[in-house]
């Protein structure tokens, strides 16, 4: 009867939306009146693992054998189903990203469990009905949707609902179900050194085409590594080759809710506006006053980015260096 | 290579968003509709690439009511050799995920492509539902595509670093930027895109999972602070002080 949380850790760490994972779970089972069961991907130390139980769950299932060190989505959605099973789950929670992705909709289809994709709030459970609400139109409107079928799976957008702690405590069982093996072969991992990933980061800092060439780009770059920010960038300076195609945010690039939005030098046109109209903050330096962007934005300051970007490059560091 | 390119009709990307009916449905009056970006840049456009290198022939297929002819025309304009059109209203990803599939398993496809999402309803659904139907694997998101014999190499590019993949076909896979360019449909393209047959195919009988309750607008901002450009320091407080988010 538990409700089912996928939780993935790297590197020995439990993923931040795994947390938040387990809230958002342990809200539907108060609601349910059952328990949360984590279902751990990934090698982590028992501290770590039990740590799952502060934020709600009840259980944990470690998977942490030889085929869960990667990620592999017809194993890991065996795993899902098998823990389903035994568990006599009827309600999965996933995150909203990649590898939420690639399992929900494979399991909703295996299991029959409608899906909601990208919740943004916790869910309404009446009976056998649930309701909740998610974003479409690119966050241009929220649709409610609800969920009739007897099993049930819902992915959740990472950093809208937060982690909460509870105070509980875990039994962790070690789990290592039989799955199918992958003809996907994992050739190499290019890692992107010492940047921040972009789809998880909460301050980015972002430019368009006002900054006029890939070589004025160093005070972007050295903004977001004062704040520990990514970087990022609107479509056509990553279509003329300024930028790298991963920094493209907007409608056909990725979409991203960060806790801050510095914009400079972006016009703020529609289709960029929906990939980033869901941060909790926006910054817009534009020196047009008509800019579209400053609709969207929390603080705004009109003027030319080659004055304006390196001031407040200066301001961060000053800030900084006062907090050290 | 037989290559099936999933695509979808959705609102032109400036529509502005309104709903009728208590706000349980989406608005249509003066909606101008185009083929789903990431389906139509990256899916069919690579799909064609691959085709034009390799041999074969690129299917397209919607979901869709007759209305939809419109956007399958323009797929067919920027090369698409035929065109599948599975005549019912797209209910749920479920709904629609299963008639693909349906008719994928009447034919030999050595890839089926989707985009990475449709734009109105940013699921990200299709792709994984019919892999799992179809009993093939699924790879998303899919930046870069390139096949070798009947092996696929892929570069997935996730949480700051790019995967770098190889699996035999057949696969699902879910395109994402990087995978190709925008085309232009030319004239002789749009003029054969007239004269290219659509095979309409009846529905199976499917029930959808999920249903839209009632749709609502966001809360609208507050409206937004101007800082004077000579005070920086004053846009960091706010950021440390009222935004709390430095
Ligand atoms: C179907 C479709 C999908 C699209 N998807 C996306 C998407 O996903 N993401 C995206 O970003 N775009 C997307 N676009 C493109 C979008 O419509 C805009 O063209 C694009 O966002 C504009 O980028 P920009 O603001 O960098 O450039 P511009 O529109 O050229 O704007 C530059 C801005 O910089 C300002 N500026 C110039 N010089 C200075 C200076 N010295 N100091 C300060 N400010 C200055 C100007 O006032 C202007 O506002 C899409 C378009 C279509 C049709
Ligand atoms: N009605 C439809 N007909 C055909 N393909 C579709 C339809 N809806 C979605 N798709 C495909 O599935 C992908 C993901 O859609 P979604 O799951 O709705 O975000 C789209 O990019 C299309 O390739």
């Amino acid at each position: 009867m538990s409700v089912l949380v996928y939780v993935e850790a790297v590197g020995g760490k439990i993923k931040k939306a795994g947390f938040e994972g387990v809230s958002y779970g342990k809200q539907a089972a108060n609601q349910m009146g059952t328990g949360v069961t984590a279902v751990l991907f990934g090698a982590a130390d028992a501290a770590e693992v039990a740590s799952l139980g502060n934020y709600g769950a009840t259980k944990v299932l470690h998977a942490s054998g030889d085929a869960f060190n990667t990620f592999e989505s017809n194993a890991f959605a065996d795993a899902m189903s098998a823990a389903a099973e035994k568990e006599g789950s009827t309600l999965l929670i996933f995150p909203f990203d990649n590898s939420g992705r690639a399992l929900a909709p494979r399991l909703s289809a295996r299991m029959g469990a409608g899906l909601v994709s990208g919740a943004t709030a916790y869910p309404e459970i009446s009976g056998n009905t649930l309701k909740v609400k998610k974003n479409v139109f690119s966050g241009k409107a929220i649709a409610q949707v609800e969920i009739a079928t007897d099993k049930k799976i819902i992915s959740f957008t990472p950093n809208s609902t937060g982690i909460q702690e509870v105070g509980g405590s875990a039994a962790v069982e070690a789990f290592s179900p039989a799955v199918k093996s992958s003809k996907i072969k994992l050739v190499e991992v290019q890692k992107q050194e010492g940047e921040i990933p972009l789809p998880e980061a909460e301050l980015v800092v972002s430019a368009g085409r006002g900054m006029k060439g890939p070589e004025h780009w160093g005070v972007i770059e050295e903004m977001a590594k004062v704040l520990g920010a990514a970087t990022a960038c609107s479509r056509p300076v990553a279509d003329i080759g300024w930028r790298p195609h991963h920094e493209h945010v907007g409608q056909t690039g990725i979409t991203v809710r960060p806790n801050l939005y510095i914009a400079i030098g972006i016009s703020g046109a529609i289709q960029h506006l929906a990939g980033v109209n869901q941060s909790k903050t926006i910054v817009v330096i534009n020196k047009d006053p008509e800019a579209p962007f400053f609709k969207a934005a929390d603080y705004g300051v009109i003027g030319d980015a080659f004055d304006v970007a390196p001031r407040l490059l200066e301001a961060f560091k000053k800030f900084k260096a006062n907090q050290n | 290579m037989n290559i099936l390119v999933c695509i979808s009709k959705v609102p032109d990307t400036t529509t502005k968003i309104s709903f009728t009916d208590n706000n349980t449905k989406f608005n249509t009056a003066g909606v101008q509709y185009i083929v789903n970006p990431s389906d139509e840049w990256y899916a069919l456009v690579r799909g064609l690439e691959l085709k034009e290198a390799l041999g074969g022939s690129v299917t397209i297929i919607t979901v869709g009511l007759a209305e939809d002819d419109a956007i399958i025309r323009k797929a067919l304009a920027i090369g698409a050799d035929e065109a599948v059109r599975v005549n019912a209203d797209p209910a749920d990803s479920y709904f629609v995920a299963a008639q693909i599939a349906a008719y994928a398993k009447t034919k030999n496809f050595d890839l089926i492509l989707t985009g990475k999402e449709t734009i109105d309803h940013n699921n990200a659904e299709v792709g994984g539902m019919i892999a799992e139907m179809v009993g093939m694997e699924f790879v998303s998101p899919v930046n870069k595509l390139d096949v070798n014999g009947n092996v696929a190499r892929m570069e997935s590019e996730v949480g700051g670093a790019t995967f770098v993949l190889e699996a035999e076909l057949p696969l699902v896979i879910s395109a994402a930027k990087g995978m190709a360019d925008q085309r232009i449909p030319n004239m002789r393209g749009i003029m054969a895109a007239r004269t290219k047959p659509i095979n309409v195919v009846e529905p199976q009988g499917v029930q959808p999972l999920v249903k839209v309750a009632a749709f609502e607008m966001p809360p609208a901002k507050a409206g937004v602070k101007m800082i004077d450009p000579e005070n920086m320091d004053e846009l960091v407080q706010l950021l440390h002080n009222e935004a709390k988010v430095i």
